[in-house]
């Protein structure tokens, strides 16, 4: 297996030992970053530009029913989203719809990850119904849930009491919001717990069941300490994009009534408020709220960020 | 180390299954019951798709969930004009471009990753994650005023220039996780017989990194298909607008009907590549999906 280890990249190197790098090592790097460089460049231009002008605007008055009077005004419009209670709103809405969707995801995520490891039976149906959601145009199927919820089309909701109307209702829609989520995305977190449950030595399963190990004991003392690093990534990517969450809402009730996630609000800002210095501002403090989530994860948790694994190996 | 042991705990998972007793009937009852709870959990929303699509415009709100007249007219209305065509032909389009793109830059990059040695690895495999992670939602106020600026808002490389930047991430991450299980032998005895780096990389490694290749274009295909923030935001008419953007502007027979059956059939059409796709690559797309991510 060391074989398929990539050789381990040389040490910092002095000065003296960098001019007497072979020919061949100097044209290996070129090499390199020249098969790197396209990718490098759209992504740079692509993310990083727009990012750095996503702060400039940010610090402006930009209104663009007004472009004209566009001028410097520091960091007031953070200042204005910070003291709204509409953004404090929306980033309740969004933490709730992420901590309890992730949550039962990764509850059921488990539960088909193991139904798919080690069911006897039809293998292959069951992996390809567990892929369907994943694949399935978000949109398409948050029409889905929003049909079946609305009175007088769906069947679900021809199960509530009459007169009622479950879109329309903050909690109500928020549930439904998690449930389509919920749907849509546990496949992925089957997955990535997938990968982690290969890793797990079928030999000490067994010996812990001659040693008289019961189920439950077996799987809360051998086989999540094991996965624990699935389960950390798994909970991480997942948790970072339930935060963005967009299309759900956006097809279920437009964030109406209570139920707009940060995201919807930056986009609303954008383009019904035409209100590029806030929107701008909401956008940044979006990543900012992102990358706490994944700064907390990696030194608080200890979760090897993804990239580190791959370069390990 | 562990990129090639999971095959191996699978081929004798499979093996055991194979050499292993017939299963008692009752074992047999509750994983079929398992499994069976499983698939209509997975397929009833999708079910319900079809069943509108399917329906008569004149029983779409009998909120029955089998169709009570089946009918072809939520399809044919969609069909007819232009309004959901040309959407339709933008997302295929737009998908493919990306696609090809992408692979190609990420096979590039992905190569250069796992096989040779250059300052700044680490630091591109980082910051590629650092985009695979960011919210889109920041992305598009800025980018909304570049395009404007530029000249690419509504237009097709408006919008393949964002998908790409978000699609080489995963592109990058898969076809690097697939690099590595290349058997590399193969490149020292070319190295040997005296090829260059850019002879090896065409002629050898090329071809043996193929199935890699094919499960990120369909991993990076589906993830343009499924894109909707910026395919609303970055676009205004049909011109560039693709199938998912384009269903939230159908409009019904008079202005006061939801055009459900057309929605409904539109979205069982954007369906369809999906499901070929997934029946097709099944494992293809788990071994795609999981390679990259947590082992390590």
């Amino acid at each position: 297996m060391t074989t398929v280890a990539a050789p381990q990249a040389p040490a910092e190197l002095s000065r003296e030992e960098r001019r007497r790098l072979s020919e061949a090592t100097r044209a290996e790097r070129r090499f390199g970053w020249l098969l790197c460089a396209p990718a490098v460049i759209v992504m740079a231009a692509v993310a990083f530009y727009p990012i750095v002008y996503a702060v400039y605007l940010s610090l402006q008055r930009y209104d663009l029913r007004f472009p004209q009077q566009t001028h410097f005004v520091g960091l007031s419009n953070y200042g204005v989203v910070l003291s709204s209670s509409i953004w404090w709103r929306a980033f309740a809405v969004t933490v709730i719809i992420m901590v309890v969707s992730v949550a039962i995801e990764l509850v059921l995520g488990m539960a088909l990850a193991m139904l798919l490891y080690y069911t006897p039976l039809w293998r292959g149906l069951v992996r390809t119904s567990i892929l369907l959601p994943y694949g399935i145009v978000t949109v398409a199927a948050a029409y889905s849930w929003q049909f079946a919820w609305t009175p007088g089309v769906g069947y679900l909701a021809g199960l509530l009491p009459a007169g009622s109307a479950p879109l329309t209702s903050q909690w109500q829609a928020i549930g439904i919001i998690i449930l389509a989520e919920i749907w849509k995305t546990t496949p992925f977190m089957t997955l990535l717990l997938l990968a982690g449950l290969t890793l797990v030595p079928d030999d000490l399963l067994k010996a812990a069941k001659v040693d008289g190990a019961t189920t439950w004991q077996r799987f809360t003392q051998i086989m999540v300490p094991l996965m624990k690093p699935a389960i950390l990534v798994a909970l991480l990517f997942r948790m970072l994009d339930a935060f963005r969450i967009f299309d759900n809402i956006f097809i279920l009730t437009k964030g109406n009534n209570g139920t707009g996630s940060v995201s919807i609000l930056g986009y609303d800002n954008l383009f019904t408020a035409l209100n590029l210095g806030i929107g701008s501002a909401i956008s940044v403090l979006i990543l900012i709220a992102v990358a706490i989530i994944a700064f907390i994860f990696i030194k608080g948790f200890g979760t090897a960020a993804p990239g580190t694994a791959l370069e390990r190996r | 180390m562990t990129a090639v042991a999971a095959p191996a705990a699978r081929t004798a998972r499979r093996a055991r299954a194979a050499t292993q007793p017939a299963m008692p009937a009752r074992r047999k009852v509750s994983w079929g019951a398992a499994n069976a709870i499983t698939i209509a959990w997975t397929l009833f929303p999708i079910w319900w798709l079809i069943s509108l699509a399917f329906k008569d415009p004149t029983t779409l709100t009998d909120g029955s969930f089998w169709p009570q007249k089946w009918s072809w007219s939520n399809f044919s209305g969609i069909f007819h004009g232009s309004a959901f065509i040309r959407p339709l032909i933008n997302s295929i389009g737009i998908g493919l471009i990306s696609t090809v793109i992408s692979v190609v830059l990420g096979t590039m990059a992905a190569y250069a990753i796992a096989r040779l040695k250059f300052p700044g690895k680490a630091l591109l495999i980082g910051v590629s994650l650092l985009i695979a992670m960011f919210p889109l939602i920041s992305l598009v106020n800025p980018l909304f005023n570049i395009e404007r600026v530029l000249g690419l808002f509504d237009t097709w490389p408006g919008l393949i220039i964002p998908y790409l930047a978000f699609s080489l991430p995963l592109a990058i991450y898969t076809l690097s996780a697939f690099f590595r299980e290349i058997p590399w032998d193969l490149e020292k005895a070319a190295k040997v017989d005296g090829a260059s780096q850019r002879q090896i990389f065409l002629n050898v490694i090329a071809p043996l990194a193929a199935p890699g290749i094919a499960t990120t274009a369909i991993l990076v295909f589906m993830f343009c298909w499924n894109e909707f923030l910026l395919a609303i935001s970055l676009t205004s008419t049909n011109a560039a607008r693709t199938a998912p953007a384009a269903m939230g502007f159908f409009t019904g027979v008079s202005q006061f009907t939801y055009p459900i059956g057309s929605i409904a059939a539109a979205a069982v059409i954007i369906t369809i590549p999906i499901v070929i796709f997934v029946m097709i690559f099944q494992r293809r797309i788990v071994a795609g999906l999981t390679s990259g991510a947590v082992k390590g």
